[in-house]
């Protein structure tokens, strides 16, 4: 159970990986990173005086979509940026991954560091920032460590600085830790938190875009979209959608957790089917059957097994089976699990987390947490379920940001697929499957 | 111009306007709490969720901006359902005691709740219980109802300058609280209760006094500071139970400082004077008002006989009415050769010969905001114009640069370009080395009538900076603050921020201590007004007279020179205190005759920006005192003197004001700004004495909740570390301060911020009441723990 | 001085990677320094902290409630937080959870009468691969903690 202890075999991340490719655990430095081709991509880019817009072409081109749970082209993002704005403008990187089932930006970070320094100063070159951060967590404080020492090797060889390989390039990267605020993941309380205030979202528009970082123009990126623009940059556009399909351009790292025999990251290409994956996991743990899974995280709908194993694991597939990819984490639930349970688990989360500025998801997400939490403990009405998913409908898509759907939608779905379940619950005030977790 | 569609109505609206702002100006309502228009957009209570064609969710009205050719709809099937779901999630975890909360009647929440909220409640679970928190002595909390709207966190940082509310943790678990313990101290806190959408935060002065559809509102004006704040008084079985703002944008916008709104209490003080007064040898006897003005006429008279009309004074505080002004005025200069003032707090008449009009803003309020350079002389700004204060936050925050010349460094809560820090003394010599600056920055001549004097002086680098923003601007103001009005040397002030606004292209202005600063000229209640001419305030007190008219002057709290004023008046044949307060003229008044305050007459303030403001009573005036403007008629009509025949305040009042333009009285220039030499600091310790501002008039002093507050606190001696140690003081000692043959014990405390042997020692409070002149030389020293005891 | 001087070497280098206008930007930082440092955020630390970067001390308030990790109370010499998500929880975080609750006497948020264990509930942090993990004392994930490894974990930190 678990991750592999360092050192591990250099195809434990699946056969067809490239940002987590060749990684033993103890390979993460500079000079490991460069003996396996890194910086290459932003040698030659400085060398060759690429235009920029030709990388926003070729990172269109590749179909590359944002790793962070919306799937948005990051191509697209980067053409947003201002490109005659001569004042500061910002580049930020996203590791604060703490939607629950998501643990590859920390992988990412922990065994190949220096692939997202060279991929934000890629996206540096492209947008024209000079300063970027990246904002890690503060659960992982070893990684942040990590990152800081990274960071000090590459300023140590010139891959950020002053004059990056002396050419007229300067981007100075720093790091700046988290401590404990999943909000904090979605980029404007992010934003909020880097300027050193509570990770409050902020009302769009305007955008990051036009005003970001400290009211500047800001790309934010997660770490995973950083990590995969060296490898366009050296191969093209057209080589990255090749490994997935299009409109899914490239490889996607899936964080499989739950029930399964080996819960950890694999690398695939994206349109994987799902049953490749459970299977590259280690399959169902104790060969149980499955019976639910959330595909991108905990905020997205769930979904039946049955459903889940004739879904390939890309974008548009797994919104075409009524769920979204997000950031790709694979949260697997077998037959003993009782779905009330891991609803008011979830629920509960939102709750926890949501930042309380805006009133629907700080009055909402409580409502629901309270009425799961009954219903689980053998209080539920029969009205329960229409209020339940009435009270998620006034949630979803009128509060500041994401999260008020993202404690929406597990709601709908949960009652929506397992309806039955829930029920019985109500009726008889306890559980329909035998075993709880 | 952007072309949308609200509700089916076509509207033009300008570039980035948001929704909000083009229903507004439709005339259309679209719900909400967050939203306030002085306050940044939060778009956090998401009440005012509209539909948008096109847009898939229905967007916050107040964040959104408008888009040409945008069909918005505030009343579809999508609004009403999401403006209903948001206000079922308000109402959850909100107790519905309407009933019992202070707020009933007056609550936004309330008010939407019956147009938006569902018949009965779904919500089932536990309520959310939120612990009240102190704020003070001014606003009191009833948490549980706070709807998370942080008004009062944007009211804070964005209007009064200081962060003094936050709200703390997250999610369902995050409230308002000041820093741990603490109490809110701004001068305009008491803001934040009219900002408050719920009963969260609301009045404690007021709280749970009356309800307010028992409450008839009356206009009124604000008798504090010069600024002429509107009021809405609250008034209940003939008591003003509590003030709010009346929207003035070009005067006191939808705001009114604390002294403005929580003053009200000490019209209701017990101190009150309810009947005339007559001192029969040192016992008081309570006459019919007949008696007592038969006593003050047959007195006056005597004394008239006796020694001459210049033997008689008459005082007033510029918080008197443009009515009892000029009516003092006029008796004055008939009965009294001119030996009238109002200036009482003014050390230094020699401008009385030079001036050309009233001194006054010399701008319209709403123009401060519109400067980009000011340059502010001898003030406390913040205390002693709340509101005036923050328009220049607000144009600092544009990109004014402010700098100051100044003996007190205390924090604006803006930001400051330049300041030159000075001791009292040595501010001519300052805003005079920045002439010099300026002069030469501009290549130009020194002005002719200080070049003399301007040549002896030798200009630092504090005064290179702030010339160096001052001519850098295109829109310049050269302001006199309360410190330079009261200045020794307040004509060297006057003149040569009158040369520097001219060299530099600047205005001028007076920023006026108070509601009749610019009044009491208009109205000629000054001793070059009209022939006769007589004495001014500081000659009256200085060359003591037989007699005295006080029209509501507490003699030792409102002068410049109290331990003087004091004397003079012990020392007097007759003194008349016309007064709405018992005050401590009861040991040395002869009559005590009790006159309304501005809440019990008709009368007309003229503000600092020169507007003249006239208001009704709003309640009956208390037991038996009148108005002062009927008392001085009546006293005018027992003297004998003709033109005393007003049936009304209106009528005094268009006598003033005539049908002539005001604007023609207003006027800064000295006709002359000549200076002789202007001499160096002298040495030994100086006295900065300014008026706090829960201090600065009678009615303020007896406001009971004011006097709780930290601006309240008791009087202190500042001073910087090095006379600190030098005088020996360690934390905690007294200090015994003398000035000439008065003197008062108080705390010591450091403040580095203060100049070189300065001790600023607050003036207007009885604890220095004893001493003398407001500025000046002083001496100190240690009163050691033990000693203090024995005092 | 609230903090040594060696913390506030630390806080000043987290500074210098904010443009200067913004030292706000540290507090976060100058946070979990003055925590490492005192055990905990006193009023006193939260002052000190809001006058060093020059912040009203509310808005310090405002930060170190916002994020868990922070502590305004003393917590005990060790804080154990184990994650209880749902992910977790498929992979025993439950039944860890349970077995440090009987192993320590104690539950959530609650501390042990010799001040040496607080025990914490979780949210997810982002090592759900790991489960259970606990984070001990802010700065050390402990992974796969099955019983006999969360005792082991004890008896090393007793
Ligand atoms: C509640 C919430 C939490 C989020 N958490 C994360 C996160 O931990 N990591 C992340 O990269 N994006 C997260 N996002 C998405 C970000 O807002 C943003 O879309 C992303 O960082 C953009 O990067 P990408 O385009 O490369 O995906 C979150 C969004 C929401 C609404
Ligand atoms: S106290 Fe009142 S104004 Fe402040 S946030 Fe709460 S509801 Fe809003
Ligand atoms: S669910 Fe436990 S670390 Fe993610």
């Amino acid at each position: 159970m678990g991750l592999p202890v360092p050192p591990f075999a250099h195809d434990v991340f699946g056969p067809d990986a490239i940002i987590l490719k060749g990684l033993d655990g103890l390979n993460w430095r500079l000079k490991d990173y460069e003996a396996r081709g890194g910086y290459q991509a932003l040698r030659k880019v400085l060398a060759e005086k690429i235009p920029p817009e030709a990388i926003v072409n070729e990172v269109k081109k590749s179909a590359l979509r944002g790793r962070g749970g919306a799937g948005f082209p990051a191509g697209l993002k980067w053409s947003f940026m201002p490109r005659r704005f001569s004042g500061q403008k910002y580049l930020v990187c996203n590791s604060d991954e703490g939607e629950p089932g998501t643990f590859k930006d920390r992988d990412i970070l922990r065994y190949n560091p220096h692939v997202v320094i060279e991929g934000m100063a890629l996206a540096a070159y492209t947008t024209g920032a000079s300063v970027g951060y990246n904002y890690i967590h503060g659960e992982i404080w070893d990684i942040y460590e990590r990152f800081e020492e990274a960071l000090a090797e590459a300023r140590a060889a010139g891959y950020i600085g002053k004059n990056i390989l002396g050419s007229d390039l300067s981007f100075e990267l720093h790091a700046h830790h988290g401590f404990g605020a999943y909000i904090c993941g979605e980029e404007t309380g992010l934003l909020e938190s880097i300027e050193g205030k509570r990770g409050l979202p902020r009302f769009r528009p305007p955008f990051p875009a036009s005003y970001g970082l400290y009211g500047k123009p800001t790309t934010v990126n997660n770490t995973e979209t950083f990590a995969a623009v060296p490898w366009i940059v050296l191969n093209g556009g057209e080589a990255y959608v090749n490994l997935g399909r299009p409109n899914n351009g490239g490889t996607k790292i899936f964080s499989v957790s739950g029930d399964v025999g080996r819960p950890g990251n694999y690398e695939v290409p994206l349109g994987t089917p799902f049953a490749k994956l459970l299977d590259m996991a280690g399959g169902m743990r104790d060969g149980r059957k499955l019976k639910a899974c959330i595909p991108g995280g905990s905020s997205m709908p769930v979904l039946p097994g049955g459903v889940m194993m004739q879904t390939d694991m890309d974008y548009d597939s797994i919104a075409k089976a009524g769920s979204m990819l997000g950031s790709g984490a694979v949260i697997v639930m077998d037959e003993t699990r009782c779905m009330v349970k891991s609803l008011l688990r979830l629920s509960y989360f939102y709750f926890e987390e949501s930042c309380g500025q805006c009133t629907p998801c700080r009055e909402g997400t409580g409502w629901l947490y309270r009425m799961v939490h009954r219903i689980e403990h053998g209080k539920g009405r029969k009205e329960d379920l229409d209020v339940l998913d009435n009270v998620a409908d006034n949630i979803a898509g009128r509060t500041i940001c994401a999260l008020g759907d993202a404690a929406a939608l597990p709601v709908k779905s949960f009652v929506k697929h397992f309806r039955d379940e829930f029920k019985y619950h109500i009726e008889h005030g306890k559980c329909l499957v035998p075993e709880y977790l | 111009m952007i072309e949308i569609e609200i509700d089916g109505r076509q509207l033009q609206v300008a570039e980035g306007s948001t929704i909000m702002d083009a229903a507004h100006r439709a005339g259309i309502f679209v719900p909400h709490f967050c939203y306030h228009e002085k306050l940044s957009i939060a778009a956090n209570c998401r009440m005012c969720l509209v539909e948008v064609e096109k847009a898939p969710k229905p967007l916050p009205a107040c964040a959104t901006p408008v888009m040409n050719g945008m069909r918005v709809f505030t009343h579809s099937e999508q609004a009403i359902d999401a403006q209903k779901g948001v206000m079922e999630f308000l109402l959850i975890n909100h107790p519905l005691d309407c009933p019992i909360c202070d707020q009933g009647g007056e609550c936004q929440l309330q008010d939407l709740a019956v147009g938006y909220g569902a018949s009965g409640s779904r919500y089932e679970e536990s309520k959310r219980v939120v612990s009240n928190k102190n704020l003070g002595s001014l606003i009191s909390t009833d948490m549980t109802r706070c709807i998370h709207c942080t008004r009062c966190v944007r009211f804070g940082r964005e209007i009064a300058g200081i962060m003094e509310l936050g709200m703390i943790g997250r999610g369902e678990h995050s409230e308002i609280i000041t820093f741990i313990g603490k109490t809110v101290d701004s001068e305009l806190s008491g803001n934040v209760i009219d900002l408050c959408p719920v009963g969260a935060l609301t009045s404690k002065p007021f709280r749970y006094s009356a309800r307010t559809w028992e409450l008839t509102r009356r206009p009124s004006v604000s008798p504090h500071c010069g600024l002429g704040a509107n009021l809405t008084v609250q008034v209940k079985q003939n008591r003003v139970m509590r003030a709010l703002p009346r929207e003035n944008e070009n005067i006191n916008e939808c705001w009114l400082s604390d002294k403005d709104r929580f003053s009200y209490e000490g019209l209701n003080s017990e101190q009150r004077l309810a009947r005339p007064m007559l001192r029969r040898g040192s016992a008081w006897e309570h006459v019919e008002w007949q008696v007592a003005l038969d006593f003050v006429a047959r007195e006056l008279k005597r004394i008239r006989e006796r020694h001459g009309a210049a033997s008689i004074g008459a005082l007033a505080t510029p918080h008197q009415t443009l009515e009892e002004l000029f009516l003092l005025g006029k008796l004055a200069r008939e009965f009294a050769s001119g030996n009238v003032d109002f200036r009482l707090r003014q050390a230094d008449f020699r401008a009385d010969e030079r001036l050309r009009g009233a001194p006054w803003l010399g701008m319209n309020i709403a123009e401060l905001g519109s400067l980009d350079r000011a340059l502010v002389v001898g003030s406390t700004l913040r205390k002693d114009h709340p509101l005036l204060a923050h328009r220049l936050r607000q144009a600092v925050k544009r990109g004014m640069q402010l700098t100051l010349v100044n003996p007190v460094d205390d924090d604006l809560l803006m930001r400051v370009a330049a300041k030159a820090i000075v001791a009292p003394q040595a501010m001519p010599r300052m805003l005079a080395q920045v002439l010099k600056a300026a002069a030469r920055l501009k290549n130009g001549e020194l002005p002719a009538g200080q070049r003399a004097a301007l040549e002896a002086i030798e200009v630092t680098e504090p005064a290179e900076r702030v010339a160096a923003s001052l001519v850098s601007g295109k829109s310049a103001a050269v302001f006199l603050g309360n410190l330079a009005q009261h200045h020794p040397d307040a004509l060297e002030l006057h003149a040569l921020a009158q040369e520097l606004a001219a060299l530099t292209g600047a205005r001028a202005g007076f920023l006026g201590e108070a509601a009749n600063s610019v009044g009491g000229y208009i109205a000629g209640a000054v001793p070059f007004a009209a022939e006769p001419r007589g004495m001014n305030a500081r000659q009256m007190l200085a060359e003591p007279r037989k007699a005295y008219l006080l029209l509501g002057v507490e003699a030792e709290l409102d002068t410049h020179d109290p331990a003087q004023a004091l004397a003079a008046m012990r020392a007097a044949e007759l003194v008349v205190a016309l007064s709405p307060f018992e005050h401590k003229a009861v040991e040395y008044a002869h009559v005590m005759l009790p006159v309304a305050p501005f809440t019990e007459t008709a009368g007309t303030f003229v503000n600092t920006e020169g507007a003249a403001q006239s208001f009704n009573g709003v309640v009956r005036p208390l037991a038996e005192a009148r108005p002062a403007w009927k008392v001085l008629r009546v006293l005018g009509n027992l003297l004998g003197i003709p033109g005393f025949g007003y049936d009304s305040a209106e009528q005094v009042r268009d006598e003033i004001l005539g049908g002539g333009e005001l604007a023609a009285r207003l006027d800064n220039r000295l006709s002359d700004t000549t200076l002789g030499m202007i001499g160096a600091a002298a040495g030994g310790l100086q006295r900065i004495g300014e008026v706090p501002i829960y201090a600065a008039d009678a009615l303020v002093r007896r406001a009971q909740s004011l006097q709780r507050t930290r601006d309240a606190a008791t009087a202190v001696a500042w001073m910087n570390r090095a006379l600190f140690d030098r005088l020996g003081l360690r934390d905690g000692d007294q200090v015994r301060v003398r000035q000439g043959t008065g003197e008062a014990l108080v705390p010591a405390a450091v403040d580095d911020r203060l100049p070189a042997d300065c001790v600023r020692l607050a003036a207007a409070r009885e604890e220095t009441a004893a001493l003398g002149a407001m500025f000046g030389p002083v001496e100190a020293e240690r009163v050691a723990a033990r000693q203090q005891v024995a005092v | 001085m609230v903090l040594s001087p060696e913390a506030l070497a630390r806080i000043d280098r987290a500074t210098a990677k904010y443009p200067s206008d913004q030292r706000q930007s540290a507090v976060m930082a100058a946070l979990t320094i003055a925590q490492d440092e005192k055990g905990w955020l006193s009023t006193e630390t939260m002052d000190f902290v809001a006058q060093y970067l020059g912040m009203p001390p509310i808005a310090v308030y405002e930060v170190a409630s916002f994020y868990t990790m922070y502590h305004l109370k003393p917590v005990g010499k060790h804080k154990l937080t184990i994650c209880t998500n749902l992910p977790c929880a498929l992979q025993g975080a439950t039944a860890a959870a349970e077995h440090l609750k009987q192993k320590l006497g104690i539950g959530f948020n609650e501390t042990t009468a010799d001040g040496l264990f607080t025990l914490k509930e979780g949210e997810c942090m982002g090592a759900c691969g790991d489960a259970p993990v606990v984070l001990l004392n802010n700065k050390r994930m402990c992974c796969t903690m099955t019983p006999d490894r969360l005792d082991a974990l004890i008896k090393e930190l007793k």
